[in-house]
């Protein structure tokens, strides 16, 4: 694999040299491929299996039903790459709606709760980025408390559901906007953008190279001269930013704010991370891959109502899955090492 | 040449946990010279390096580019005033692409978004300057180590750079590669560069640099130019010659050991190991108290780290006592009776957070396994004898070991591996770092040891230490065994030059 060679080559070297660049990008692209040629399988299992399976309608609704974990799935991205992990979004996003729910019960208009949500994620990630950066803490540990503190939080603010009638926020997830028989809301809008602009910034901004780094080698980075302490805590400013977007989103699918959602949101978030390809020890991995990795759990959902079975099940395939894909990727990483 | 210096530094004081680490150092680099730091390990170059490289504080002294007085508070501010360095195998980032290593950083923008086109092409110019050609958009960990070291210089070189410092680049590069990168410090000095070489390769030191400084024990020992400076004098230099030295006038002198009826020990045919060893042949006898002598980076440590176990032997065999044996772990070879005692006292042989009581005794229990503890009382007799039989301080056997001085801590390594009773012990610096009372003590030890029927592998970077305790002594030099002596009939400056290849110096 490293005849690449050092010294002068011919053109027709630099031609091969371009041939063997794509067969290289394919190398790193084999997790990301092996989770979309999962998904086709279990769609066309399905469609073999149940007749009318793959419909415009069920496509629409893994987007628009899943959105939320899309959302989180992005932000987790970010702080897998860096080598991190959170556990606090699932909470976080649970608190974000807690507090939307009660502040529109009490007239705060709605231009003002969605930022505060925003801001209240940011504030959590922040919380986490700095325990983890400059207090040595372990992401695990540090993003726990995250966890437990916003859990803690929204049952500080209601021990029951809070309703939302807020027009607009319910609108979010009501209004649909039908082509033929696909359809999309505003939430499924949301979540689309978020893994676009999530995706631009890990592959276009210094910050996004910097996470890949971070990921690779802290050392290195620091080395380099890169902002590594900046940027490692700005991964996790951005999971709890992308946990509020999701808490939004959740608040306006269940038309109530309530302090136990989201609880293990945050595994089924890794495990789609996971799933689409992205190493846990960091620095690997591609945005849109999580977005297949939200997809297959949708399908994985899906499949298990289509079979009557127990909703119990659907743990116990990700749980087999992601067993999969860790040792399948352990190879791969095996097998690039010894090259 | 003698122009202003590029990069000077007066008077570099720097201490780590009260002991100087840099002790009124003067440094100069000029600018298209290739410049070489010297030294035994300990002797204070990479503290020097990172001093001006922004990864450590001077606590006083000062720090001159181009004639004005610079302070780094960290290594970006030091690469932005154009001191680059490359460090062995540190930092690159192997998950990324050739060009962002290059470029990260300093990229391309458009709109403020990376401008990938631009930033390839950038990698290729900076990657054509040395006369490497390489994809830049290919993932760095797919090229071999060599290829990857030619792409952190490229990002070196890529900004303006004015200093660059080599760190050891050579360690890991066979004679081609070696050759391809001294091609391209040639042209980098032909642009004005000032170049750091540090290496412990006497050859190339000798080969590509025209300074040389050395250090020793933190101190300027001098700044010389390298066709004026003899091999033999430069180590003499780096290692301290003997008037230096408090003279050991009652040292004892092994006696010539007589071979006849002794049984071989230990006896390597042919064994070796890929990029550490090459081929070698030795045996070892019952009782004999055989020297490795040699410069780091000689490849005393591999050897001995390969004749008991601790590395796994890739080509030719090992027999112990006749037996021919394969260890995959050292597990297998401390089951025989070979023990190994590494130079990295701290991290690799005692355990500072337990107490002198379960360091010595770890090695037993290991033996016995999880479940057969051996008894309180039973630990507390071995602790005993043994903090006794060496004189071991502070005596408090619950005492924890990392309190205790290297000397102690040497000692406390050597009861662990004692109490196993060995056959054959290698002893990896054993008297490294350590004040010159507890070194004799050491060294009787040892004697004492062979006497009783050990046979001990010793290895120190102290000639003179080598050639008053060995019976034998074997000369390693660029990773080969190049001599056996008879330490009764050598001399120091017989050693000192074998250890240096000194018909080069004519």
């Amino acid at each position: 694999m490293s005849n690449t060679s050092t010294v002068n080559t011919t053109p027709s070297g630099v031609l091969k040299n371009g041939l063997r660049r794509k067969m290289k990008i394919r190398l790193s692209w084999i997790p990301v491929l092996a989770a979309l040629a999962i998904l086709i399988l279990m769609l066309i299992g399905g469609q073999v299996h149940f007749g009318s399976f793959i419909t415009p309608a069920m496509l629409s609704s893994l987007l628009v039903d899943n959105a939320y974990l899309v959302v989180l799935a992005a932000g987790m991205t970010f702080v897998i790459l860096s080598g991190g992990i959170d556990l606090s979004v699932g909470a976080v996003m649970a608190f974000t709606g807690m507090l939307a729910a009660k502040l529109l019960s009490v007239g705060v208009p709605v231009a003002v709760v969605i930022p505060l949500m925003l801001l209240a994620g940011a504030l959590f990630g922040t919380l986490i980025g700095v325990l983890v950066h400059f207090f040595d803490v372990q992401p695990f540990i540090a993003s726990l408390t995250g966890m437990f503190l916003a859990r803690g939080l929204c049952f500080v603010i209601s021990l029951e559901a809070i309703q939302v009638q807020n027009p607009f926020v319910l609108r979010l997830q009501s209004a649909q906007l039908n082509v033929g028989s696909w359809y999309i809301t505003p939430t499924g809008i949301i979540a689309l953008v978020v893994i676009v602009v999530a995706a631009w910034v890990l592959s276009y901004t210094r910050f996004g190279r910097t996470v890949y780094a971070i990921g690779g080698s802290e050392q290195s980075a620091r080395l380099m001269g890169l902002s590594v302490a900046r940027s490692k805590i700005l991964v996790y400013v951005v999971s709890g930013v992308c946990a509020g977007i999701a808490g939004l989103i959740l608040t306006s699918y269940t038309a109530a704010g309530y302090g136990g959602n989201g609880v293990g949101t945050e595994l089924d978030t890794i495990a789609a991370v996971v799933i689409g390809g992205t190493l846990l020890t960091g620095g690997s991995g591609y945005l849109v891959g999580s977005l297949v990795g939200v997809f297959v759990y949708g399908v994985i959902k899906v499949l298990i109502i289509y079979m009557g079975a127990d909703a119990s099940w659907e743990r116990i395939t990700i749980g087999i899955l992601l067993l999969v894909f860790v040792v399948v990727q352990r190879f791969i990483v095996a097998r690039a090492n010894r090259n | 040449m003698e122009a202003e210096p590029v990069l000077e530094i007066t008077a570099a004081e720097l201490r780590f946990a009260g002991e100087f680490a840099l002790d009124a150092v003067n440094f100069r680099l000029f600018a298209g010279e290739v410049h070489s730091l010297m030294g035994e390990n300990g002797a204070g170059k990479s503290t020097l390096i990172r001093a001006f490289t922004g990864a450590l504080r001077l606590e006083s002294g000062k720090i001159q580019l181009q004639g004005h007085a610079v302070e780094f508070p960290n290594p970006a501010a030091a690469q932005l005033a154009g001191i680059s360095t490359v460090y062995q195998e540190i930092d690159v980032l192997p998950n990324l692409t050739v060009a962002e290593n290059i470029m990260l950083g300093r990229e391309p923008r458009r709109f403020g978004f990376i401008d990938w086109k631009r930033m390839r092409t950038s990698a290729a110019e900076a990657l054509s300057v040395l006369g490497v050609d390489i994809d830049p958009a290919s993932r760095l960990s797919s090229h071999r180590l060599a290829t990857q070291q030619m792409v952190a210089i490229a990002r070196a070189i890529s900004a303006d750079v004015k200093v660059l410092v080599l760190d050891e680049p050579t360690s890991s590069l066979d004679q081609d590669e070696v050759a391809e990168l001294f091609r391209v410090i040639r042209e980098l000095k032909a642009r004005g560069v000032a170049i750091l070489f540090v290496s412990h390769f006497l050859e190339q030191v000798y080969e590509i640099c025209d300074r040389i400084t050395v250090l020793r024990n933190g101190r300027l020992v001098g700044e010389y130019l390298t066709p004026q400076l003899l091999r033999i004098d430069l180590i003499q230099k780096m290692l301290g010659s003997n008037s230096d030295r408090i003279d050991i006038l009652n040292a004892k002198q092994s006696p010539p050991m007589d071979r006849d009826g002794k049984r071989v020990i230990l006896r390597a045919r042919g064994i070796a190991k890929r990029a550490r060893l090459p081929i070698t042949d030795l045996e070892v006898f019952e009782g004999e108290l055989l020297g490795l002598a040699g410069l780091l980076g000689s490849g005393r440590t591999e050897l001995a780290r390969l004749l008991v176990g601790v590395d796994v032997i890739e080509v030719g065999e090992l027999t112990i006592d006749g037996v021919r044996r394969r260890f995959r772990k050292p597990r297998q070879a401390l089951n025989i009776g070979l023990a190994y005692s590494s130079e990295n006292r701290r991290s690799e042989g005692i355990i500072t957070e337990l107490t002198l009581r379960e360091n010595i005794n770890l090695a037993l229990q290991a033996e016995r396994g999880w479940f057969r503890r051996i008894p309180q009382l039973r630990q507390e007799e071995l602790t005993a004898s043994w903090i006794e039989a060496l004189d071991i301080r502070p005596t408090n056997p619950e005492g924890l070991a990392g309190h205790l001085s290297g000397g102690n801590q040497q000692k406390l390594i050597l009861a662990r591996l004692l109490a196993l009773a060995p056959r054959l012990i290698a002893l990896d610096e054993p008297t490294r770092g350590i004040d010159i009372g507890a070194k004799i003590e050491i060294q009787h030890l040892i004697t004492d040891l062979a006497d009783a029927g050990l046979a001990v592998i010793f290895i120190s970077a102290e000639l003179e230490e080598v050639l008053r305790v060995a019976h034998r002594i074997l000369v390693l030099r660029d990773r080969q065994i190049v001599a056996t002596v008879n330490p009764n009939v050598a001399t120091i400056e017989m050693l000192l030059s074998l250890v240096a290849k000194v018909e080069d110096d004519e």
